[in-house]
């Protein structure tokens, strides 16, 4: 089960991700991300406080748009994960390429 | 101590996969992040059979099964579709696979990352993929 929430601060879209992404609903989180860069998004946060879980198949969405949003210059951000979901990103070193900060207020301060 | 259960060829089934696996894995001495590690290598090894072997038909099924043996657990994966065989994969680099998009490639990372061992073998048309974690006191 997987809920997403869209909020805006400032000038940055918050996307908050609640519950657990798998292959079975990977889409969701794909086309919220897609939608936010149709509309013109520059700045995304993705609030993963209340992500409990996230396979390869939600990994592979963050990792599909990075190449994008390094041409037209969007920056994506994840806070607030737990010890044991910010483990599957370093397993991975997506780490080294998303920045991931302890909590929102710092990555939006960056 | 075996746990055993067959689950369907369909992603929406990987929530019950997950469940069953969590609550076997809680009678063996692993860590918290060991378990949900080993929780998440079992369900990339199952989401590319259900997804790519036996594309996505719920009358399918694939046989898991949960035991130990002296120092180590044995999750064992078994199913009849077309034979997937992660060892002749090459693992892939991660930039290459953030440059191709190649999303597949990122679960085999993980499980060759996640696991200590990995077996395969295909007899009698049936494959039997075993992924091992060696305990650690």
């Amino acid at each position: 089960m997987l809920r997403l929430e869209k909020t805006k601060e400032d000038l940055h879209d918050i996307l908050s991700l609640d519950g657990e992404v798998d292959a079975s609903n990977s889409v969701i989180l794909d086309e919220a991300i897609q939608d936010l860069v149709q509309n013109g998004s520059r700045s995304i946060l993705i609030d993963g406080r209340n992500l409990e879980y996230i396979s390869s198949a939600g990994l592979g969405v963050f990792m599909s748009y990075l190449e994008e949003f390094q041409e037209k210059d969007i920056t994506l951000k994840i806070s607030g994960l737990s010890p044991k979901v910010v483990e599957v990103f370093r397993i991975l070193g997506l780490d080294k390429l998303i920045p991931i900060y302890p909590d929102k207020t710092e990555a939006l301060a960056k | 101590m075996k746990y055993q259960v067959d689950i369907s060829c369909q992603t929406s089934a990987l929530v019950n996969l997950r469940a069953f696996i969590q609550s076997s894995l809680e009678n063996y001495a692993l860590s918290e992040i060991d378990r949900l590690q080993v929780t998440l290598a079992v369900e990339e090894v199952c989401a590319n059979l259900i997804i790519h072997s036996h594309g996505c038909n719920p009358k399918d099924q694939i046989h898991l099964e949960i035991k130990d043996s002296e120092e180590k657990l044995i999750v064992e994966i078994s199913d009849q579709g077309e034979a997937f065989n992660l060892l002749e994969y090459e693992m892939p680099d991660i930039q290459k696979v953030m440059v191709e998009k190649r999303k597949g490639g990122l679960g085999i990372i993980l499980v060759r990352k996640i696991m200590d061992e990995i077996e395969f073998e295909s007899k009698d048309g049936v494959n039997t993929c075993r992924l091992i974690k060696w305990f650690r006191s």
